[in-house]
């Protein structure tokens, strides 16, 4: 178990170090000079003043070479300071620091509605007797994954905002302006999770184990809640990590369409500026938040899964015994 | 509820079995007062009608054998006794009773009061049948805790029944997970589920068919013993006319959904009426040598014929083909655990014979075979042919195909058979696109196969059809030794007999040589010159077939033989020794 700790941790921060390298060389050895766009955007299309560009290149350390700048900035990286914003001077931190609650309760009540709404579709297909209530559920998460999120968006707004007046159409303030973002984050997640789950469910009810639960007199309910959710719920939670993950891409849509302050926002508004500190801290956290969920899912399988602690090569040590 | 406390009407199985016996002479089966009766089943899956009105008595205490091949519909009938038939599968008419209570039509609740109270389930494979993420205590405690007993009971329960199953260390095997347990154990585990209420009926569908030989034995005769105390009767679907033979009061032969022939087990497998029973038996290895089987037992003679020669003293030995010195091959498990899958093991093989590997599962055979085939590397040790050592490379390639186990996988599912036929040919680049069609039509009808099914696909054939397209494949390239890795164990025992004669004869024609694999040993008696017997990687004792079956100088060849099914029939057909 120690080891299966030890070796998960390590390739979290793997991933981490891997994210950080591959989105400094994109963003640093792009041909493009940061501080020509720095300085276009500022002096919009007047002359550069080459001594205000190299006053600049040295603040940002851009004279150095490539491996001294990545040097320094991984340095700096690991003591939590993620630079300074180009287009407004802020703290790379702050910034994110405050957006990342908005878009985290965001995230947090789309899941939770996405976890209820997919689970309950999958676990009440598979437990209804009623064929034609069965297949009507199961038609569900297709729909739900072919829709895109920003359509679905607007139709909410369309229907909830400007035709019913139930909840506001923008803004971060309340409750209620986190319901409908919230909810048509939350549409294509649990589609995914409704999709996956009765995949498994459906695999798990026709496993030999199944029958011997029903050979031992079990009911259809304790069959179900005993044996068939557990197993069927391996792949779920496998891919729970990824999906979470997915969120956080979710919300740059959302965000845009219900115009909400946040990561999403963030980071439309760095890259299209070409904001580039800011786009490298935010890459690093969102690849911190993935490494996190995905060692969360990872750390929690074998408590769901006994055979994950089994090393590669299982069967032969197995034997033995009573034979 | 004790399964050691228990001694009902029918007391131990030994002493009851003279009782039986006479019943059985009697040859009528018992109406009134039996426990099981089933009359006029039929079941379908959607509009396929696959069991044609079965009828079937067990009465109380006894062992009743269900015997048929795949398809046969016995493994369906047992479903639909318990009334767990697969989706779509139903019972469209006839009645099933146990003691005076109707079977069919039962709603849920009435199933759950039968289910496990009454009638048992041992299932086929112990590898899928356990849930994998839960302990194998709180599943045996589950088929209490289902029928009311309060948990903390159940689970001492729990315990004690797979003490009383076997298993080592109860306890602790109780918060185990079943991927802990080997197959032996595992299907211990699932006796001790099906026995924990002490059922009237225990149906055991092929309980043993996944298992090892010497594993075999001792849960059948777990089985039997349990099923003895507790005066369980017991349903026993088997292939295996072998286990049947041993394990049973009375054999019940189900041919196409339709029972063809049943009576008292000494007489069915002794003396059978039925023409498809007589096939069924001939086709069982080992058992032609009963006298009673009065059918030309023909895939024995055609290979003891080529199989004599080698062995007799007058023909002069043929120079060696296959060479093994010292083959050891390990497997990195951790980073400081190995495992010693073949240690140390040599043998010759003489030029036109058979050499045949058994073992039991882990016992390093395939790996054996492996290594012979150039397919992986020795560790150490060195394989050659004619006298040159064996690589990886084309050549040997050439001179070695294998004829893999399992015809059900080792034909690429998108190819037709004449693709997989020419396959090796395109791969060694021999002949022409015309010349390798005809050399394709040239090996179906070596194999025995219509030139039609050259445009088919591996799923549209039978097991027999499909092994005997890897058989063609394999000779495509006239190869001089043949890797034969079980090449019979997927199939139906007709079939097995079936493909076997068609071996012994391609042998004999082409001089091939063989390596056989396998863990059957009736069969191995019948097609091997030589025989090795491996155990944990090595090979303890090496022979002609002959003397190391009929005079096995090591314990463990000693042990495996004693093991074989159907000695009942072979030795005594009236014996009855179930536990």
């Amino acid at each position: 178990m120690v080891t299966y700790v030890l070796r998960r941790l390590a390739g979290a921060a793997a991933v981490l170090w891997a994210a950080f390298t591959v989105s400094f060389l994109i963003l640093y050895l792009l041909p493009s000079d940061p501080v020509a766009i720095m300085l276009d955007q500022g002096a919009g299309g007047e002359r550069v003043d080459p001594a205000r560009a190299a006053e600049l290149r040295e603040r940002y350390g851009f004279d150095q070479g490539p491996v001294r700048q990545y040097v320094t900035l991984l340095g700096r990286t690991l003591t939590g300071d993620l630079g300074t914003s180009i287009s407004s001077g802020a703290p790379v931190t702050g910034l994110i620091a405050d957006a990342f609650p908005e878009t985290a309760k965001l995230a947090g009540l789309a899941l939770l509605l996405a976890l209820a709404a997919g689970v309950g579709i999958a676990t009440l297909a598979y437990w209804t007797r009623a064929a034609w209530l069965r297949d009507l559920l199961l038609a569900l998460p297709p729909l739900g994954v072919a829709v895109p999120g920003f359509w679905v968006g607007l139709v909410l707004l369309h229907l909830f905002s400007f035709t019913w007046f139930l909840f506001p159409a923008v803004g971060n303030e309340g409750f209620a302006s986190l319901v409908l973002p919230a909810v048509t984050l939350a549409i294509g997640l649990a589609a995914v999770i409704a999709q996956v789950l009765s995949q498994g469910l459906r695999e798990a009810w026709r496993a030999p184990y199944v029958e011997t639960a029903f050979a031992k007199g079990s009911s259809r309910a304790r069959v179900l809640g005993a044996h068939v959710l557990r197993n069927g719920s391996l792949p779920t939670v496998a891919v729970l990590g990824v999906l979470v993950g997915n969120l956080l891409g979710g919300t740059v849509v959302v965000e845009t369409v219900f115009s909400r302050q946040g990561f999403g926002r963030l980071v439309e508004n760095a890259v299209t500026t070409q904001d580039i500190p800011v786009v490298q801290g935010l890459v690093v956290v969102a690849a911190a938040v993935f490494v996190l969920t995905s060692l969360l899912v990872d750390l929690a399988h074998p408590l769901l899964d006994p055979r994950v602690l089994r090393g590669g090569h299982g069967g032969s040590g197995t034997g033995g015994g009573a034979r | 509820m004790t399964l050691t406390r228990t001694v009902t009407a029918r007391t131990r199985a030994g002493t009851a079995a003279p009782d039986r016996a006479t019943e059985d002479a009697a040859g009528e089966p018992a109406a009134p007062g039996g426990l099981l009766r089933v009359r006029g089943l039929r079941v379908a899956y959607g509009d396929r009608e696959v069991v044609h009105g079965v009828d079937l008595d067990v009465r109380p205490g006894e062992v009743v054998a269900l015997v048929g091949e795949s398809g046969s519909g016995k493994s369906t009938t047992a479903h639909a006794l318990i009334g767990l038939l697969p989706d779509g599968g139903r019972v469209t008419s006839g009645e099933v009773a146990l003691g005076v209570e109707p079977l069919t039509g039962l709603l849920p609740d009435a199933w759950r009061r039968v289910r496990g109270v009454r009638v048992g389930l041992v299932p086929q494979d112990p590898g899928t049948a356990l849930d994998p993420v839960m302990r194998v205590g709180d599943q045996v405690a589950e088929a209490l805790v289902v029928h009311g007993t309060p948990r903390r009971a159940a689970r001492e329960r729990a315990v004690e029944i797979l003490r009383e199953v076997g298993l080592d260390h109860p306890g602790e095997r109780a918060r185990q997970y079943p991927h802990q347990l080997s197959g032996g154990m595992r299907q211990r585990v699932l006796v001790g589920i099906a026995m924990a209420c002490e059922p009237e009926l225990v149906i055991a569908d092929e309980p043993t068919s996944a298992l090892d030989v010497t594993v075999q034995r001792r849960v059948l005769d777990l089985l039997a013993d349990l099923a003895g105390r507790a005066g369980t009767a017991v349903l026993l679907i088997t292939h295996d006319l072998a286990v049947a033979a041993d394990r049973a009061d009375r054999v019940v032969v189900l041919k196409d959904g339709v029972v063809v022939e049943e009576g008292p087990a000494g007489r069915v497998l002794g003396a059978p009426e039925h023409p498809y029973t007589r096939e069924l038996v001939a086709a069982v290895p080992g058992t032609n040598t009963v006298p009673s089987a009065a059918v030309p037992a023909g895939p024995a003679a055609t290979t003891s014929e080529p199989a004599a020669p080698s062995t007799a003293l007058n023909v002069p030995p043929q120079p060696v083909l296959l060479a093994a010195h010292a083959l050891v091959k390990e497997f990195r498990l951790g980073r400081r655990e190995r495992l010693r899958a073949v240690d140390d093991v040599s043998f010759t093989v003489p030029r036109g014979s058979t050499f045949a590997l058994v073992g039991e599962s882990g016992s390093g055979k395939s790996t054996t075979a492996r290594l012979v085939l150039g397919l992986d590397r020795p560790s150490a040790g060195v394989v050659e042919l004619d006298g040159a050592p064996v690589g990886g490379d084309l050549a040997t390639r050439r001179r070695t195909q294998l004829v893999h186990q399992d015809p059900y996988s080792s034909l690429d599912p998108r190819f037709t058979v004449a693709a997989v036929v020419e396959e090796p040919l395109r791969a060694h680049r021999v002949g022409t696109r015309a010349e390798r069609a005809d050399r394709v039509a040239q090996l179906l009808e070596q194999v025995h196969l219509s030139p039609d099914l050259a445009r088919r696909r591996p799923a549209e054939l039978s097991g027999g059809q499909r092994q005997r397209v890897a058989i063609a494949r394999a000779l495509a390239l006239d190869p001089e030794l043949l890797v034969l890795d079980e090449p019979t164990s997927a199939l139906d025992v007709s079939v097995q007999a079936r493909v076997l004669a068609l071996l012994a004869r391609l042998r004999a024609e082409r001089g091939l040589t063989y390596l056989f694999i396998s863990h059957d040993l009736a069969v191995v008696r019948q097609v091997a010159d030589h025989v090795g017997v491996m155990r944990n990687g090595q090979l303890v004792e090496t022979g002609p077939v002959g003397s190391v079956f009929d005079h096995p100088a090591h314990p463990y060849t000693a042990e495996l033989l004693a093991a074989i099914p159907g000695a009942r029939t072979r030795r005594h057909p009236d014996r009855k020794d179930l536990t």
